[in-house]
């Protein structure tokens, strides 16, 4: 087993891909008794400190519906110069520059370390990045201060030759003009009309050019027809000007009556600066970053009302359909996700307030076009100034972290096709051979886009085996699948990765245990919670919920050994023990539990579930819980009330929150001081250890978690007691009183009763 | 016309002038002048053969000496032209004709003369007797319509010219002096003067007299025989000299008024003469031929006259129309066009001059203070100077009536068809000398007013019950006294402390408004200004937008501010636009101005509160920094296209943010033909002119602007337009806003920065300086019995009743027009009371009231001797220039001629005495009412000239409907006035002479002004010194035509001339541009437009046709 473990390791450093099965089950038939589909999490970009870039380009398939690309895979004749396509078995002449390979002078792509391999690409024009702030001006004084110094900072990190733009908005919405000496010009739109991109682009003058453009053609064709905007200019050229300007910048001048909100035109102005993206730098990336303290509250894509009696819908509203503006509201940013994402721009959410944003709705803007979301309580803190300067970190190259407009194509052997993916993507709708009728995610596409991606962005790619089970596969036979990214990287340049893997096919029948054995639990979970996250946008909790357990249910059934009628004589091979567990959480968790979450929260939540590696996706569906304690080195613990004891520190990371927890003798002892003794030193020391390695997950994640010190009894508890497996609560007797753990005050079942029902079901004949 | 060029004619007439002179300046002012006549004579003569020959011979000196006696047929006409005058001379003098017949009686004919002169002023009229007319002016026009028609005419015709207008009254005049000289030479001089007028007509009659004149002579007497001298009958006229005779004959009957035109006996010409040839006569003796003859003018006047006019009708007994000269070369001819019967030969010096009306006034009225107590009480005319002393009547300043006297019923009002109007100036600027109304505060239980009616407190209120009630004057209503205003009356019954409070014993003051009077039950805050200037490619190109921030840089600290205050509390902001808005933000404490651009046009807005409207002081270094920066911001663009109606949207917006008043000043160029409200199609189509169509001209082409203006007036905020056109521009439309909100519009056609800088800089100070009120509403109270029914001028009105003007300056005037409801009561008189209620600019809520008593009559002779031509004019050409928006220009302008008409009919049916109906007898206080109609009728509204586009009409339509009467009198009347006349030494103002070609002569400068336009017209023949001293240029040819600035000189009369051109333009609400024009140029056909007595190129009548046709008009009235 530890070799399926290595390999998976393996494979998932190389190529940044994990399988739900890493031994395919050779027919649709037994595909579809195995329960969880066939399906991988990808990293398309997964950082690769030993992959450099190869100079030049890749070589394709000759057929026109296959284009695949050379890889190690495909079979080689180095005397005729031929290779065979292993994606369609197409033989194809080497192109002129391969004139001298041979076996032991083979290109890169062709050695098998190269499964993922990255081409830089010389063609096309090279436009630099344009990053377009959208500020909100409805902002407390102090938030507006520290907003203004976190843009200022963040033109110093930029790429000097990248473009900026500032929009503000608040009743009105001000595209600022930077290219201007003296006077400072802003275009005024009104918050509360929506206009079309054309209106928009007229408005700004920016279909003007176009008769003089064409003129000028002729005598200077190369002329970068990005410089003429007046709107986006060289951070180097006017990081002075735009400095000055965002001092300047005011709150929103419009009067506020008690009782009101400000008006907020946030729908309005996320409409030009797409439209003004749109009109001057189609197909190059570019990122819109939102930067809003409050909810849209006029105009198109109005959250709420400015009548502060009426408050922001909950997901009780929801569920009443008592939320006037939501589906409007929704359709507005949809639109104008979809358009930004049909242009290759992304858009970034940084909203920052106490209450409700409107992140529910507006949610698909970030979700669609890869851009970012982040929620806080307030611009001025930590938790956005670090996120925000996070964009902006470097990779050992210096390169930025983020890259942008990518597609990602995705061809397969013929026993497979292709039944969606979930992930930070839009379809485009290329159709072809390989792509299934049914469909997970965002299907009926071979091709998908994603608009802005990191060295994180992981999406959910699901298969679907077609081969007849009387077909079947000779022994040894291999799936091949291949991931081709194209994107613009930070540098600007246009550069394709493409990762090939082959998986073995087993006879579901003979080769059972194969298949059992390569199962990934772990990128199970996460796949089957993306299902089940994807579908929870569209379907009632209780729905997804029921189908989780049953599609649990029916995999205990199928993998579990056991006697009919008999739970307690059920068992899990080791390569499923966990699962069950991942789904119990998975359970609880905010992704699919609405309650005590606001529907921005749960929005928030569910958009960075949809893009993180596994690894963090994992840590978001049940949390890690360290313990700290003068018993031993910190070790982790289970996630349960059991736990949480009088005398240890417990470190809980939930990807979204770092939880430090005192228990309750600890927090006694440092309330008395101890830690400042000289003799206690050892005191002192447990106490920083847990805040050292906190302040290591905090440095390294985005968004950067919100971090929580607290101790027994404290209010801030509740987030580790809400996390918990309740295995002791005021209903179960036999824990009152005891000294070991914390009881929780829930009705929710614990992980025990949870299994023990698991099992009853999957024992019973019955279902 | 050409007469000042003939020289010829001139150096004889020089001759004679000099012993004459004296005569004629003393009489005429002007007519010296005349000796212009002289050419004109050559002119006319030119014409007509026969004539022409008589003309340069005797011309105008033969008839003094020889000239009649040349009883040959040349001579006649010259002798004829003198008499011819003398004829027109009566006609005009109408009234004196009358009184000449009388004195016929009393004193030959040529004590005629001498009331001749009277005539034009009612003074002299009065000795007449007759005269209770006195006012009237008879003219012998029985002929008149005749004549009035077009010179076609056969010879006579030519001869009737010839004479008429050559002559000119100043030969004409002469001649007659000298013959008759020897009668009654004092006289004469003054008849010739008062005859001066009709000099030029004496011609025409003179044939026709002459022959006349022979028979007359023999009856007539003395004058006649001069008359006779000239033999023209013999010629074309054969018929005339009957009526000649008649005229003769008439002296003798003169004892009738009437009878003098009866007089005509001399039934033979009947035969001789057709109809037409009588008619001549008629008219011209009416006017002139006999009367100068007599006295020589009147004296012939009277009498030929009569006979003409009446048509000897006793002798011949040949219906009136038989009579009328045009009879003359058939009867039938009556039929015929009037043109053909034309050949007036009116004497234009004999009938009725505004210049000697205006003069008269001034000498009579101009000394003394005009005090307003006394009801009823006509003040002098807007010419004249005079202070005014309130002593519980509104100065004239604020209202001038149509007549100070009203009919007490409606049916007598209908009778009399005169509009009962009166035009309001509430918030006029007075003379220095004259103090500004009284600011009354009656804290806060506000003024005090008619529980009833509502009606201010004002001194007619009457107090009863010891002073503890009111009766309200105007309603009747009993009022409680208020216990804090309470006060004892007095043995009169007047309140003890009636001249302690102006509203008690003042006709306006003001009163301090409580927050009841203000919007939405809050003190306004101060007005604010702004600016908004078009930055399109025109606009930079002619270097507007960089003249026009430089000049605001210095104008903002001129804003208008109140009494003593230190700075203006006026609020400024600025806005540039082109196809889309530009606002600045100019707050204080930025470095730099912020711009903002609003592209939505279609859905204008204001996009910033804050700093938008500041206060210059405080925001000084921004916006200057801001004004240096708007002409480079836009240097090199290339935005051809504007939008409008979004920019007053803004503005109007902008105002509403603030929630303030204000005023926008927009310096716009184009037609907005950009996609957004209010967008304009180029619709301008010459074509429509004359149509039933041509209203749509004057219509704006969308309703979008009525609405936005009714917008702007909810909101106080009014609109200051100024256009820079180079093209048309559709200013019916542009204007509607300023015009509804009480605004004003300049427009400067293509604007060149060279030429026009002086002008525009000029209007924009003095708009941006005047004082003006906001967010105002006016209404009218009356005395029970009549009503406030129609209101014309520059505002808005959402109900029937009251005036709602965003904007009102001390320019702005409204006339209003009231009916009866029901009658009058002659004791108590008519009441009105103007309340305004305004925003002053300092932001403080006001109330201005106004009130005048009239009195009311039940004799239509009261109405008419208390009437104001001017005040009627006004009222007429703004009721006209409405007309045109819904009528065929056509019908309008058949409208005002029938009501003149009737006017003057029922005049002459009601309180004339009876006289012959060949005769046209005037009021004496609408004398000069067809002079000023036929101005108003051929102004460029209601008959165009080729030249004058479709946008200078809509221009000038909209201009006079907010014109006060001073402005509409010199507008239609220019003033033309003769620089090198006088010497010039003397600081006075010149005499202003008639505004016909043939008062001009070649040898000297004129100056010509209407309120508009200036022009200096320089003859042919000026002496080069005059023109070095003046133009700085060696000689005539020299000269710059269209000069627009007189050099800096330093010669006494480039000093004198220049300043009367910047005293002309202090004493008008707008910078006249000067123009000067060259005799024989190719401008001067612009100049000879503003010639208004004369016929225009447009088809518009002269004078004496005019005259005739309306006496023709008021004959068929009567008939």
């Amino acid at each position: 087993m530890a070799t399926y473990l290595e390999f998976i390791q393996q494979n998932e450093e190389r190529d940044g891909v994990r399988f739900s099965w890493n031994v395919w089950p050779s027919s649709r038939l037994e595909a579809t008794r195995m329960v969880v589909p066939l399906a991988c999490l990808l990293t398309p970009l997964k950082e690769r400190l030993d992959l450099p870039p190869v100079q030049y380009e890749p070589v394709l398939c000759s057929r026109p519906t296959c284009k695949a690309i050379l890889n190690p895979l495909c079979q080689v004749d180095y005397r005729a110069k031929l290779w065979a396509c292993n994606f369609c078995f197409q033989r194809n002449q080497f192109p002129p520059a391969y004139t001298g390979i041979s076996e032991v002078n083979q290109p890169a792509e062709l050695m098998p370390q190269f499964s993922t391999i990255e081409y830089m690409i010389q063609r096309g024009p090279q436009s630099p990045l344009v990053f377009l702030y959208v500020v909100d001006t409805c902002l407390e004084e102090e938030d507006l201060q520290a907003l203004k110094e976190s843009l200022q900072m963040s033109l110093s990190l930029l790429p000097p030759d990248a473009l900026v733009g500032l929009i503000t908005f608040g009743r009105m919405v001000q595209v600022h003009e930077l290219s201007c000496e003296g006077i400072s010009k802003s275009y005024v739109f009104r918050g509360t009309k929506d206009l079309t991109a054309k209106q928009i682009q007229d408005m700004l003058g920016l279909t003007k050019p176009a008769m003089p453009m064409q003129q000028a053609r002729p005598a200077q064709p190369q002329e970068h027809p990005f410089v003429s905007s007046r709107f986006l200019q060289p951070v180097h050229k006017i990081d002075m000007n735009l400095t000055d300007l965002l001092g300047e910048l005011q709150r929103d001048p419009w009067p506020v009556n008690q009782g009101k909100r400000p008006l907020r035109s946030t729908g309005v102005a996320l409409s030009i600066a797409v439209g003004l993206l749109e009109g001057t730098f189609p197909n190059t990336g570019a990122r819109i970053m939102l930067f809003t303290g409050g909810p849209p509250t006029q105009g198109p894509g109005m959250v709420v009302g400015d009548e502060l009696k009426v408050p922001i819908r909950s997901w009780h509203d929801i569920e009443k359909d008592n939320a006037r503006f939501m589906k409007k509201a929704t359709k507005h940013y949809e639109m104008l996700a979809n358009r930004t994402a049909t242009n290759g721009h992304c858009i970034d959410i940084y909203a920052c307030a106490l209450d409700q944003t409107g992140l529910l709705e507006m949610k698909c803007c970030a979700n669609l076009t890869g851009g970012y979301m982040v929620m806080g309580d307030s611009f001025n803190t930590s938790l956005f100034k670090q996120t925000f300067q996070r964009i902006f970190s470097k990779d050992f190259n210096g390169d930025f972290r983020m890259a942008f407009g990518a597609t990602l194509e995705v061809k397969t052997s013929r026993e497979l096709k292709i039944a969606g993916a979930i992930g930070p993507c839009v379809s485009l709708n290329v159709k072809g051979p390989c792509v299934s009728e049914n469909e997970l995610g965002v299907g009926g596409t071979s091709q998908w886009k994603i608009c802005a991606l990191d060295a994180t962005s992981t999406l959910g790619i699901y298969f679907e085996v077609v081969n007849q089970h009387n077909a079947p596969i000779p022994q040894g036979g291999r799936g091949a699948i291949q991931f081709v990214t194209q994107y613009q990287h930070s540098s600007t340049q246009r550069r394709i990765r493409v990762t090939t893997i082959a998986r073995n096919w087993a006879d579901a029948q003979s080769q059972f245990k194969h298949i059992e054995a390569a199962f990934d639990q772990e990128a199970a979970a996460v796949l089957m919670a993306r299902l089940g996250v994807f579908r929870a946008e569209s379907e009632e909790g209780p729905d997804i919920l029921r189908w989780l357990d049953r599609q649990l249910i029916r995999l205990c059934q199928k993998f579990g050994q056991y006697n009919k009628e008999d739970p307690t004589s059920f068992r899990l091979s080791d390569s499923f023990s966990l699962y069950p567990q991942f789904m119990f959480h998975l359970r609880r968790s905010p992704f699919l539990q609405v309650f005590n979450n606001s529907p921005d929260e749960s929005s928030y939540y569910r958009h960075h579930f949809a893009r993180q590696d596994l690894t963090q996706s994992l840590i978001m569906i049940q949390p890690i819980l360290y313990s700290y304690s003068f018993h031993g080195p910190p070790e982790p613990v289970l996630l349960d009330s059991s736990s949480i004891l009088a005398d240890r520190i417990l470190l809980m990371d939930t990807f979204f929150q770092i939880v430090i927890y005192l228990g309750e003798t600890i927090a006694q002892w440092r309330k008395a001081g101890y830690q400042d003794m000289p003799e206690y030193e050892n005191f002192k020391h447990l106490l920083q250890a847990p805040v050292d390695d906190a302040q290591e997950i905090l440095q390294a994640r985005f968004p950067m978690p919100r971090y929580i010190n607290t101790e027994h009894g404290g209010s801030q508890a509740r987030f580790l007691l809400s996390k918990v497996n309740p295995s002791q609560t005021h209903n179960n007797l036999y824990a009152w009183g005891q000294e070991t753990g914390a009881p929780i005050l829930t009705d929710d079942v614990s992980l025990q009763v949870f299994m023990d029902h698991l099992k009853k079901l999957a024992v019973s004949s019955a279902s | 016309m050409n007469v000042n060029q003939s020289a010829p004619p001139v150096p004889p007439y020089g001759q004679p002038q000099p012993v004459y002179p004296g005569h004629h300046q003393s009489s005429y002012g002007g007519q010296p002048g005349s000796t212009a006549p002289p050419n004109p004579y050559g002119v006319y003569n030119g014409p007509v053969p026969g004539y022409q020959q008589t003309p340069p011979p005797g011309v105008s000196r033969a008839p003094p000496s020889s000239g009649v006696p040349p009883a040959s047929t040349a001579q006649v006409p010259c002798g004829q032209g003198a008499y011819g005058q003398f004829g027109q001379g009566d006609v005009q003098n109408g009234p004196s004709s009358t009184v000449q017949m009388q004195r016929l009686p009393g004193s030959q004919p040529f004590g005629s003369a001498p009331l001749a002169p009277v005539v034009s002023q009612p003074a002299v009229l009065q000795p007449y007797g007759p005269p209770p007319t006195s006012a009237q002016v008879t003219a012998q026009l029985a002929g008149m319509q005749i004549s009035g028609s077009v010179n076609p005419a056969p010879p006579p015709s030519g001869l009737g010219y010839g004479p008429p207008t050559s002559l000119a009254s100043a030969s004409g005049s002469f001649p007659n002096s000298g013959l008759y000289g020897s009668c009654p030479q004092g006289q004469a001089p003054p008849l010739s003067q008062a005859q001066g007028h009709s000099g030029a007509q004496p011609p025409q009659r003179s044939a026709p007299q002459q022959a006349s004149s022979f028979t007359p002579q023999a009856s007539g007497g003395p004058r006649m025989p001069s008359m006779t001298g000239p033999l023209l009958p013999g010629q074309s006229f054969g018929g005339p000299p009957v009526n000649q005779p008649n005229h003769v004959s008439s002296p003798p009957p003169q004892a009738l008024h009437p009878g003098t035109q009866m007089a005509g006996p001399p039934g033979p010409p009947p035969p001789m003469h057709s109809s037409q040839q009588q008619g001549y006569q008629l008219q011209q003796n009416g006017s002139f031929g006999p009367a100068r003859g007599p006295q020589p003018n009147y004296g012939s006047p009277y009498p030929g006259a009569p006979a003409f006019g009446s048509q000897p009708g006793p002798p011949q007994s040949l219906p009136p129309k038989r009579l009328d000269p045009d009879a003359i070369p058939s009867p039938q001819l009556n039929e015929l066009p009037p043109q053909q019967k034309t050949r007036h030969r009116i004497d234009p010096d004999a009938i009725p001059s505004p210049i000697q009306v205006i003069e008269d006034d001034r000498n009579n009225r101009g000394s003394e203070p005009f005090v307003t107590g006394v009801r009823g009480q006509v003040p002098p005319l807007v010419t004249t100077n005079f202070l005014v002393k309130d002593q519980g009547n509104a100065s004239p300043r604020y209202i001038r009536c149509t007549s100070y006297n009203i009919p007490c019923t409606s049916d007598m009002a209908k009778q009399a068809q005169v509009p009962l109007a009166a035009v309001i100036k509430p918030l006029a600027r007075l003379p220095p000398e004259e103090a500004s109304p009284y600011l009354v505060d009656h804290g806060e239980s506000g003024p005090l007013r008619c529980n009833r009616c509502k009606a201010y407190m004002c001194p007619f209120m009457q107090f009863v019950e010891g002073g503890r009630r009111f009766q309200c004057c105007f309603c009747s209503c009993i009022n409680d006294v208020p216990p804090q205003y309470f006060q004892h009356l007095d043995h009169t019954g007047k309140r003890v402390d009636a001249y302690d409070r102006p509203e008690l014993s003042l006709g306006s003051y003001e009163f301090l408004a409580t927050v009841d009077y203000c919007k939405n039950n809050k003190f306004p805050s101060p007005p604010a200004f702004i600016f908004m200037i078009d930055v399109s490619y025109n606009a930079i190109r002619s270097g507007l937008v960089r003249l026009l921030c430089e000049e605001l840089k210095s104008l903002l600290d001129f804003l208008p501010r109140e009494g003593g205050a230190e700075e203006s509390a006026i609020r400024v902001g600025f806005v540039t636009y082109n196809k889309v808005l530009h606002f600045y933000n100019v707050k204080s404490s930025l470095a730099q101005p912020q711009m903002m651009v609003v592209s939505d046009v279609a859905d204008m807005f204001v996009p910033l509160l804050d700093g938008f409207l500041v206060n210059v002081n405080e925001s000084r270094a921004v916006i200057i920094s801001l004004l240096d920066q708007i002409p480079e911001m836009f240097a090199d663009t290339r935005e051809t296209e504007t939008v409008f109606a979004p920019v007053i949207q803004a503005g109007m917006e902008a105002l509403k943010a603030a929630e303030c008043a204000g005023k926008l000043f927009i310096f716009h160029t184009s037609l907005p033909i950009a996609e957004a409200p209010g967008k304009l199609k180029n619709r301008d189509d010459r074509k429509l002119i004359n149509t039933d169509k041509e209203k749509t001209l004057f219509q704006p082409q969308t309703g979008a602007y009525q609405a936005l203006a009714k917008e702007c007036v909810a909101q106080g905020c009014c609109v200051d337009l100024f256009l820079f056109p180079n093209q048309y521009v559709d200013v019916a439309t542009l204007s509607v806003v300023p015009q509804l909100t009480g605004g004003s519009v300049y427009k400067y056609a293509c604007f060149q920065v060279e030429n026009d800088q002086e002008r525009f800089m000029s209007d924009l100070r003095r708009d941006v300086e005047k004082v003006v009120g906001f967010d105002a509403v006016m209404r009218v109270r009356t005395s029970t019995g009549i009503r406030a029914v129609d209101f014309f001028g520059a505002f808005y009105m959402s109900n029937t009743t009251d005036v709602e003007l965003a904007g009102l300056d001390g320019e702005k005037t409204v006339t209003v027009e009231f009916k009866h409801d029901d009658r009058l009561n002659e004791e108590s008189g008519a009441l009105l009371q103007c309340a305004l209620l305004y925003t002053s600019c300092a932001g403080q809520r006001r109330l201005r009231i106004h009130n005048l008593a009239l009195n009311c009559c039940t004799q239509l002779a009261d109405l008419y001797r208390n009437c104001e031509t001017d005040t009627l004019i006004n009222y007429m050409a703004k009721f006209a220039y409405r007309g045109v928006l819904n009528s065929p220009v056509k019908t309008v302008r058949d409208t005002l001629i029938t009501q003149c008409a009737q006017i003057l009919a029922c005049y002459r049916k009601n309180c004339a005495s009876p006289s012959s109906a060949g005769q046209l007898i005037l009021p004496e206080c609408m004398k000069l009412l067809p002079v000023y109609l036929n101005c108003v009728l051929k102004s460029d509204v209601l008959q165009p000239g080729a030249e004058v586009t479709t946008d200078d009409r809509a221009y000038v339509r909209q201009l006079v409907t907010s014109m006060d009467v001073a402005e509409t009198n010199v507008f239609f009347y220019p003033r033309l006035l003769p620089l090198t006349k006088s010497p010039i030494e003397s600081t006075t103002e010149p005499p202003a002479i008639r505004a016909s070609e043939e008062r001009l002569s070649n040898g000297d400068i004129y100056l010509l002004e209407n309120g508009l336009n200036l022009f200096i017209w320089v003859g042919a023949g000026v002496q080069q010194g005059v023109v070095q001293s003046l133009f700085s240029v060696s000689s005539f040819s020299q000269i710059t035509s269209g000069l627009s600035i007189l050099p800096v000189l330093d010669n006494p009369l480039s000093k004198k001339v220049r300043g009367l051109i910047d005293s002309l333009r202090a004493q008008r609400s707008r910078y006249m541009k000067l123009i000067v024009v060259k005799q024989e140029d190719k401008l001067e056909m612009l100049f000879k437009h503003f010639l208004v007595e004369d016929k225009s190129l447009s088809g518009g009548a002269s004078y004496v046709d005019f005259l005739c046709h309306m006496h023709k008009e008021i004959r068929q009235l009567l008939s």
